[in-house]
């Protein structure tokens, strides 16, 4: 049987919250369990905290789609799912039990399996927003398939609460692979990168590599025989599943070490993508290389120039002071983004530049 | 109804003489090919939607992005209208030209770029067939995940401006799902790169936004697809149903056991009968429904999953289960769901496809409300449904040559999309809004839904030149077309003509 959760629909409080706070021209500080508060620049303004706004609204198994209110605890949506065999495959972190669901799609975080299983954002199939004017809109739907209108709740999920207040969810959920391996190889960086591509290449059920520590973390899900046969091939020694657990939540000893952390996403290994250039200090990959976890002093000037040189860009999850988080825009995209705060938001009241200065 | 641009309800439309138009065009990009006499323009008259017919001011054919920024540089300032079309396959007239407006036809973009097969990515035009891409990618073992049925025509362009999906989504994904960069041109000329070689990008998901934007935020110039594995073995499984309802309860049974197929497609009887009489694919015709049931993957994990889906199969009623024994029996049992549409069109004059997706679990609601529906307005109606993902194919036989049928088709239509949006679905799954559906958008959103819609649209196009009167209706338009619904099924002043 499922445990019983807390579950209620605070909406209307919310919603009166942001009419008020619309006329007053007042800045809301939009929050969750504030365990992404780090990330992100400060947000000075009043605080719309959408803790009370939790609960499933609706969960059919068989549909494979869950319908919760933004404020439901990441860690009770897995509990959930794991109660009927299934999971939401791209893994956001828990933070203690502390993240939220709704701030999960703001910060659009995803975990270890996000490049075979995809980000956060390929599961939101809906979403209710609370808008600038104070309208409870609804965008997408609990169905697998919508293409009508605009994909709004797509463009919700890492937008960081700046363009409107995310208040339900809906999200396309998968059954959990049959079985599941995984393994640590002694490695170095190159030739884990190397081994990677070759096990793309090869099809093999891989869904998850981590380089860390000279060695090779790999996860394998699928059926029982074709894990087993991948096992096999691949070698290594057994590693525990907390693993993933523990390199989602941030709890790995690498993120312990000395220097401001930075999240270095870039292209897949290949032939012609270029791969990046040493990064200065201490360098852990994630997402079969695809993205790499940094821990350094050097300038942000320099760690963004590496990253963008290699197609790719940087974040900085403890910035120190005068350092932006996110990595600058391309001047037209820029724009666009300036044009679609301002018809979203007009007044700027949804977390005024958490992401960057002037949106 | 009338599917034409109406400016009443649409907004209005800078007039513009045709050949003053091509006059200071030729003379602003005196090498873009552009095609102005009425013989050239006929053929761009309409796309998939070809019931639908309007000749486009001027026809644009550029093979460059400068042609491209230049021609919309000047219609920006001009305040003339474009309409960006790739191969012209839509089913919703989302490339249906506007009488004032330029047709701006990305088909000579035809060129694969770079395949990169270690990283798994294609970069191609936007004028590159959907098919030509997993070719290109099939000697190394790869392939393009999305499939249209028009794959063989449509454009990757148009999957972009559409999201096109295809019989593999519930396991693959959309086009959203399927790539990582889109490179575009603003109305105002400018190039903008929306996502990258990356997993991810700073700033909003723009990628996102535009992917099925339907051509109202932008052009697209270039696109970046994910290359997958092909998986080294797919099996195909045909169950026969002496009950509809039946049928959806399996399908309901396989998700419920963990099983994620490949593709899982249910056809009705009318739809069998015709497809049988059409390929001979080996459906048996006296089956009330039949699901197709790919499972793909290692070899041993699709052996795991036949056995447990065929016990599923059986538990759920089904009267035979069949599983194809080898490469050639599975093709004809493909074959025999992919010529479904034309196979339709050889027992009916004329048909009508719909594109509604609803929750799974309401099949039979809305199965039994299309039978009665059909019965209502005395038109035949085959179902042909993606039943892993809850999209819906109803197809409606009717022939345009009899007074007054054509017209009961759509108000069918539009009746069935309702009802699926009754129960909580949507109005289309995968073919997009375009013009065929503008009205029905005002059933799915509301005015304040509708104006964030505008919002996005202004943030891109302020002016709306791009793709005007698709995809999203006027508020203007939804409050007339909501004032005839008051009374569904007894419309004041039924002799009236309907837009």
């Amino acid at each position: 049987m499922q445990r019983e959760f807390e579950t209620a629909d605070v909406s209307p409080a919310l919603i009166e919250q942001v009419r008020a706070a619309a006329a007053r021209r007042m800045p809301l500080r939009i929050r969750g369990g504030d365990s992404k508060a780090a990330l992100g620049r400060p947000v000075e303004g009043e605080t719309l905290d959408l803790r009370a706004h939790r609960g499933v609204v609706h969960y059919d198994p068989t549909e494979l789609v869950i319908t919760l209110r933004a404020g439901t605890p990441v860690a009770e949506l897995d509990a959930v799912l794991e109660a009927a065999g299934q999971m939401l495959p791209c893994e956001p972190p828990a933070f203690d039990g502390a993240a939220t669901i709704g701030g999960a799609v703001a910060s659009g975080l995803s975990g270890p399996r996000r490049p075979w299983a995809g980000a956060l954002r390929d599961y939101v199939l809906g979403c209710r927003v609370i808008t600038s004017e104070g309208k409870y809109v609804r965008f997408g739907g609990e169905v697998m398939k919508n293409v009508a209108g605009f994909d709004v709740s797509r463009l919700m999920a890492g937008s960081f609460g700046c363009l409107g207040v995310i208040a339900e969810v809906s999200l396309k959920v998968l059954p959990k692979p049959r079985a599941q391996r995984s393994l640590r190889i002694v490695a170095s960086a190159t030739d884990a990168l190397a081994r990677i591509v070759a096990w793309r290449r090869e099809g093999l059920p891989v869904s998850g590599a981590c380089h860390v520590d000279d060695a090779l973390h790999v996860r394998l899900e699928g059926g029982v025989s074709s894990v087993e046969s991948a096992a096999r091939s691949i070698g290594g020694d057994e590693l525990h599943a907390s693993f993933w657990t523990e390199l989602r939540e941030q709890r790995l000893p690498f993120f312990a070490g000395p220097g401001s952390l930075w999240r270095v996403s870039v292209p897949n290994a290949g032939s012609t993508g270029a791969q990046p250039a040493a990064l200065p200090g201490a360098t852990m990959l994630d997402w079969g290389g695809a993205q790499r976890w940094l821990k350094s002093d050097a300038s942000a000037a320099e760690i963004r120039r590496i990253a963008q040189a290699a197609g790719g860009h940087a974040t900085c999850f403890t910035p120190a002071a005068g350092v932006e988080p996110f990595h600058p825009l391309a001047a037209p995209v820029l724009r666009l983004h300036r044009q679609l705060k301002q018809q979203l938001d007009p007044h700027g009241i949804f977390n005024p530049g958490r992401m960057y200065a002037d949106l | 109804m009338s599917y034409e641009y109406d400016e009443k309800l649409d907004g209005a439309l800078v007039s513009h003489d045709r050949a003053s138009v091509a006059a200071a065009l030729r003379r602003l990009v005196p090498d873009l090919q552009l095609l102005d006499s009425r013989e050239e323009l006929r053929p761009f008259e309409c796309d998939g939607l070809s019931a639908y017919r309007t000749t486009p001011l001027l026809v644009a054919l550029p093979e460059r992005i400068e042609q491209v920024q230049a021609l919309l540089k000047y219609a920006h300032e001009q305040q003339i209208p474009v309409v960006a079309r790739g191969a012209g396959t839509g089913l919703s007239g989302g490339a249906m030209p506007l009488e004032k407006g330029i047709l701006l036809v990305m088909a000579r973009f035809n060129r694969i770029l770079d395949i990169d097969a270690d990283a798994g990515i294609a970069r191609v035009q936007p004028g590159v067939r959907n098919l030509a891409i997993s070719h290109a990618a099939a000697p190394y073992g790869l392939y393009y995940a999305p499939d249209p049925s028009s794959q063989i025509a449509c454009s990757i362009g148009g999957n972009v401006a559409e999201n096109a999906g295809g019989v593999h989504c519930l396991k693959y994904g959309l086009t959203v799902h399927n790539i990582l960069r889109v490179e575009m041109v603003t109305i105002e000329g400018e190039r903008v790169t929306l996502g990258s070689e990356a997993l991810d990008s700073p700033g909003f998901d723009l990628l996102a936004l535009f992917t099925g934007s339907e051509g109202m935020l932008g052009v697209v110039t270039e696109v970046t697809v994910k290359l997958l594995t092909k998986p080294p073995s797919a099996k195909v499984l045909l169950a026969s149903f002496d009950d509809v309802e039946k049928a959806g309860g399996a399908v309901a049974k396989i998700i419920g056991a963990g099983v994620i197929p490949g593709g899982l497609e249910m056809m009705d009887n009318l739809a069998i009968r015709a497809v049988e009489d059409f390929v001979k694919a080996g459906y048996p015709v006296d089956a009330e429904a039949i699901l197709l049931c790919e499972l793909d993957g290692a070899e041993t994990d699709v052996d795991e999953d036949i056995a447990c889906v065929e016990g599923l199969l059986r538990e759920a009623g089904a009267t035979e289960v069949r599983v194809a024994q080898d490469e050639a029996q599975r093709q004809r049992f493909w074959a025999g769901r992919k010529n479904a549409f034309p196979a339709v069109g050889r027992i009916s004059p004329d048909y009508y496809c719909m594109d509604g997706t609803i929750p799974r679990r309401e099949l039979p609601r809305v199965l039994k409300g299309i039978a009665q529906l059909s019965t209502e307005y005395g038109l035949r109606v085959a179902n042909v449904f993606h039943a892993g993902d809850g999209n819906m194919h109803p197809l409606i036989l009717f022939d345009a040559n009899l007074p007054g049928e054509m017209d009961r088709a759509e108000a069918l239509g539009g009746r069935i999309l309702e009802l699926c949006v009754e129960v909580g679905g949507s109005i289309t799954g995968e073919h997009g809004v375009g013009r065929e559906k503008i009205n029905q958008m005002c059933s799915q959103f509301n005015s304040d839904e509708l104006t964030v819609f505008h919002a996005v649209k202004a943030a891109f196009d302020a002016q709306g030149l791009l793709n005007p009167g698709k995809n999203v209706p006027t508020l203007h338009r939804c409050a007339e077309f909501g004032s005839m619904h008051v009374h569904r099924g007894a419309l004041p002043f039924p002799e009236l003509e309907r837009f």
